[in-house]
């Protein structure tokens, strides 16, 4: 007579696919910021990537015998595909970020067990094996920020003449890659330190990296994710511990170091502001699936990833350091989660049922 | 003159001065309980056929002492309470009892229990009541003249023997025989009463209703719990969305405080957040301090009880009236004029669902309890018991339907909204795989079934489900355990006393052997010494057959020890398997404990 059903019978207050929605959502400002720094070829990269995206998706849960359709609909290969348009460099070719998607979808996520099931954060695998395997395409083809443009003389593209370069690898006439693109801010300052060709100040006075927080173009494009960021932290859509102790972290670390040396350590605002921080605390280490899911563990979570990006902007092979940090963490997210259990209402702080470790 | 301050005006500054503390998770819910909670209470129709449950509490089911064809009073008693823990059922009408049967009652599974039928007469005639404390002036409730000062004559054994005898039990939901918890925090010298008045879960108003219009009822039965157990402390517990309810019992109180210290009572209004009425999140609200796991209030000092059962306990001292009807919230968006109803025990569910006007075309579930963990009624023709504090009945689009479950995203809001700190993320993953021993590692047994985690999960798998499912199937794999085990243990008793008769028997034979040899050597040597010879060879013999003996029963005990280790599958056991088992004994002593008080 009438549906049977276990309580609780409340309609629940969000579904996976409306989660992903709204976080997607939420990366517009940052988007928009980076199109206007970086040029429309950041919306280029959007757009094939969740072609390729819903593509690989569609064909492997065809190949998984799943329903296409209900999973396609949870909005998570979007998601993915959005955080890896904005990643990739903004004149990146296309097959860049299909092979991109490719690694990302099928190998990371589905191969794995699909939604739900990944250790590694798709949109990082993606990112790392094409930073390893395709360095200097993932490394020169920034386009220079709109704020230099004008100031070095640059020459930028219409969209129409992105789509052709990103397509085709067609320039209009008298234009050159070199004189498109630049080296990004991280990228100026880890060359000049490690060269020890220029000090903090100088660069500075060259003006092509510092902006007025962090790197130029790229503290906007920052400060447009740390503001969808702060809403999805409003809306309860992630809890804090993430992205505050990553934050935290990073922050705490270039003052310590960067108080010691000056000349060749930038300020802790200039890596909170430069590179991808900000997507990267809000939008990337929050990826509940791989991170840690305990209050605790949460935090050492995002202050792994904090210190690790310190680690390796400062000392590593690479100007920026979000993908490898994330999925090195990534790795310890179960052993955190093991060992930062909460105490359970009603139990001593010290008693824990831990002497069956399997 | 010493004259003390309005009690408006201290209890302000109580509140003002009043820390609460806050507990883990929890999740704000919209309330709808202004659906049903401005009417009056309304009183329902005596149906033409009462169906009374005799297990209507938790323990013993009460024995019926009446017979088909008996008539019976309202009031009067058709089950005594057949246990410790247990409580009496009383018939709430007059009439004909016409069956003892089997009918379906309001359960979850759609069990069915044993009840007396009862055809009503519609004289609603009495049995006689003997209050304990006597009001012969007027039957009018306004006029009956009851003052704190009488019931400080009463011992708390008169009082908790009144409670008993009117089958009260906790109307919170628990149902456990009020008299008996009273009891037990009296021996264990409880001194902290606290009144859950949260009624935290939406759409349910009976408590609310009750203390807006009856809060003199709910007062003089706190009074008179608190008197039971001598408790010093006080604290209602109610939640700030009851500004009405909170005045109510404020203005009532009033006269109780200044004129009267020891009956100190404070209301305190905690924060509207989902499951703040549950037991252990008020006590931590109120008092900061944690019930221990598989422990139970009493154990820090403190005992609680529901305002309903407040009020049922002063019917029973003040009126010498059972426990035959209670107030019902009956809601949702398919019920044309939603309200409270105060229904007699028995009453089949349809007809109080028709009293309040069913709109059958809106109809898509009919839920017992809130909408958080109440249950879907497996029929409208089960009756109403003293669990009954709300039917919801919802049109289409009002609840859930359950949509397709997808997979965990590992988000953890259910952790992050668990009032208990649980993390039903993991424990979903074990009980998914029936991995019971590692589902009690993360402390199943400590979850109360709130729901939160069901209601936030956005994959909307129903994690309370899995976790009742691992619960039962605990139990019944330790059941079946238990079953074994003392299999076990009488196989090895039968054994050991059929080695045992065997021994003795032997032994005997032995004594026997033994006499007659000696008879014989003894005859031997009067006739060796008739014959003048002195020499004795017989001691050899006799130390041989000694011999003998004691390996006989060296075999027999070898054989037995043989025997026991080939039975037990548990003698081989390293020791951390030992340990295992010792660990989920412990539990399950400790689980069995705490479900008996």
């Amino acid at each position: 007579m009438f549906l049977a059903q276990s309580s609780p019978f409340l309609k629940p207050e969000l579904s996976v696919s409306k989660m992903m929605l709204v976080v997607t959502m939420l990366m517009i400002p940052g988007v928009l910021t980076a199109t206007y720094v970086f040029g429309y070829g950041v919306l280029v990269n959007i757009f094939l990537a969740i072609i390729f995206a819903l593509t690989f998706e569609a064909i492997v849960l065809y190949l998984r015998r799943r329903p296409i359709a209900v999973y396609l609909n949870d909005k998570s290969a979007v998601l993915t595909a959005v955080i890896i348009g904005v990643a990739l460099p903004p004149l990146a070719p296309w097959w860049l970020t299909f092979i991109g998607l490719f690694f990302a979808i099928v190998i990371a996520k589905q191969l794995y067990g699909g939604l739900g099931y990944n250790t590694f954060n798709p949109a990082m695998v993606a990112y790392a094996i094409l930073l390893i395997s395709f360095p200097a395409e993932m490394t020169t083809y920034w386009q220079t920020p709109a704020m230099l443009a004008s100031q070095f003389e640059g020459q930028t593209l219409s969209l129409l003449e992105t789509i052709n370069f990103q397509l085709f690898a067609q320039l209009p006439a008298g234009m050159t890659i070199d004189a498109l693109t630049s080296a990004t801010p991280l990228d100026i300052v880890r060359t000049a330190v490690l060269n020890g060709s220029a000090t903090i100040d100088e660069i500075h006075s060259e003006g092509n990296a510092f902006g007025m927080l962090g790197g130029i173009g790229t503290e906007w494009v920052n400060l447009a994710f740390l503001a969808g960021g702060l809403f999805m932290l409003r809306k309860g859509l992630i809890s804090w511990h993430i992205p505050i102790s990553l934050l935290a972290t990073l922050g705490f670390l270039s003052l310590l170091f960067g108080s010691f040396e000056l000349d060749s350590n930038p300020s802790p605002l200039f890596h909170l502001f430069s590179g991808a921080t900000m997507l990267g605390a809000f939008f990337i280490a929050t990826d509940p699936v791989t991170a840690s899911t305990t209050p605790r563990g949460r935090i050492i979570y995002g202050a792994g990833i904090g210190a690790l990006i310190y680690i390796i902007r400062t000392w590593g092979g690479y100007p920026d350091a979000i993908a490898f940090a994330v999925l090195l963490m990534n790795m310890c997210a179960p052993l955190l989660d093991y060992y930062t259990q909460p105490r359970v209402y009603g139990h001593k702080a010290d008693e824990r049922d831990d002497e069956e470790i399997s | 003159m010493n004259q003390p301050l309005p009690t408006s005006i201290t209890q302000t500054i109580k509140e003002t001065l009043r820390h609460l503390w806050s507990f883990p998770g929890g999740i704000k819910l919209s309330g709808h309980k202004s659906l049903s909670n401005h009417q009056p209470i309304s009183t329902a129709k005596i149906a033409k056929q009462l169906i009374i449950p005799l297990s209507q509490h938790i323990g013993h089911a009460s024995e019926p002492i009446v017979n088909v064809g008996d008539k019976v009073l309202k009031g009067q008693i058709l089950g005594y309470a057949s246990g410790p823990v247990s409580a009496p059922v009383h018939a709430s009408g007059s009439g004909t009892v016409v069956a003892i049967e089997e009918h379906l009652i309001p359960h979850p599974s759609g069990l069915s229990a044993l009840c007396v039928f009862i055809d009503t007469d519609g004289y609603e005639q009495w049995v006689e009541c003997s209050p304990l404390i006597s009001d012969s002036s007027s039957t009018d409730d306004k006029q009956r003249t009851v003052t704190h000062q009488s019931i400080t004559t009463l011992s708390h054994h008169q009082i908790n023997q009144q409670i008993a005898n009117a089958g009260v039990v906790g109307l919170g939901g628990a149902l456990y025989p009020s008299a008996a918890k009273l009891n037990t925090a009296e021996k264990m010298h409880t001194d902290t009463l606290i009144i859950n008045a949260a009624e935290c879960e939406p759409y349910i108003t009976c408590d609310d209703v009750l203390m807006r219009q009856r809060p003199e009822e709910v007062i003089l039965g706190i009074l008179l719990l608190k008197k039971v157990i001598g408790a010093k402390k006080c604290l209602i517990g109610i939640e700030n969305n009851k500004p009405e309810a909170y005045q109510a019992l404020l203005n009532t109180i009033s006269g109780y405080n200044t004129s009267h210290t020891e009956a100190q009572i404070e209301i305190v209004q905690v924060p509207t957040l989902y499951p703040a009425g549950g037991e252990k999140q008020l006590i931590q609200v109120l008092t900061g301090r944690e019930v221990p796991s598989q422990g139970l209030p009493m154990d820090i000092g403190i005992i609680c009880h529901n305002v309903a059962t407040a009020a049922a306990v002063y019917h029973a001292v003040y009126r010498g009236e059972p426990l035959i009807s209670r107030i019902v919230t009956i809601t949702g968006g398919a019920i044309k004029q939603p309200q409270n109803m105060e229904v007699p025990l028995g009453t089949p569910i349809r007809d109080i669902l028709n009293q309040a006007g069913l709109d059958e075309d809106k109809v898509e579930k009919i839920i017992m309890g809130g909408p958080m963990m109440g249950f879907s009624l497996p029929s409208i023709d089960t009756p109403v018991t003293k669990a009954t504090n709300c039917i919801l009945v919802s049109e289409k689009d009002e609840l859930a339907t359950p949509p397709p479950a997808m997979p965990c995203i590992r988000c953890a809001r259910c952790s992050d909204s668990c009032p208990m700190s649980l993390l039903p993320q993991q424990m979903y993953w074990y009980a998914k795989t029936r991995d019971l021993e590692k589902v009690q590692d993360y402390n199943i047994f400590d979850c109360i079934e709130c729901g939160c985690c069901s209601y936030v999960c956005p994959s909307n798998i129903p994690l309370v489900q899995y976790f009742r499912y691992a619960k039962t199937e605990i139990w019944d794999d330790e059941r079946e355990r238990n079953k074994a085990n003392i299999a076990r243990d009488r196989h090895e008793f039968r054994k050991e006393r059929l080695e045992k008769a065997k021994q003795a028997k032997a032994e005997a034979a032995q004594l026997r052997k033994e006499k007659l040899a000696k008879k014989k050597a003894l005859d031997a040597e009067k006739a060796k010494e008739k014959e003048g010879l002195n020499q004795s060879n017989d001691k050899p013999a006799k130390s041989s057959s000694a011999d003998l003996i004691q390996e006989a029963i060296a075999r027999a005990k070898a054989k037995k020890a043989q025997q026991q280790s080939q039975k037990k599958n548990t003698d081989n056991l390293s020791e951390a398997q030992q340990k295992k088992i010792d660990d989920v004994n412990e539990r399950r002593r400790k689980k069995t404990d705490s479900e008996e008080i």
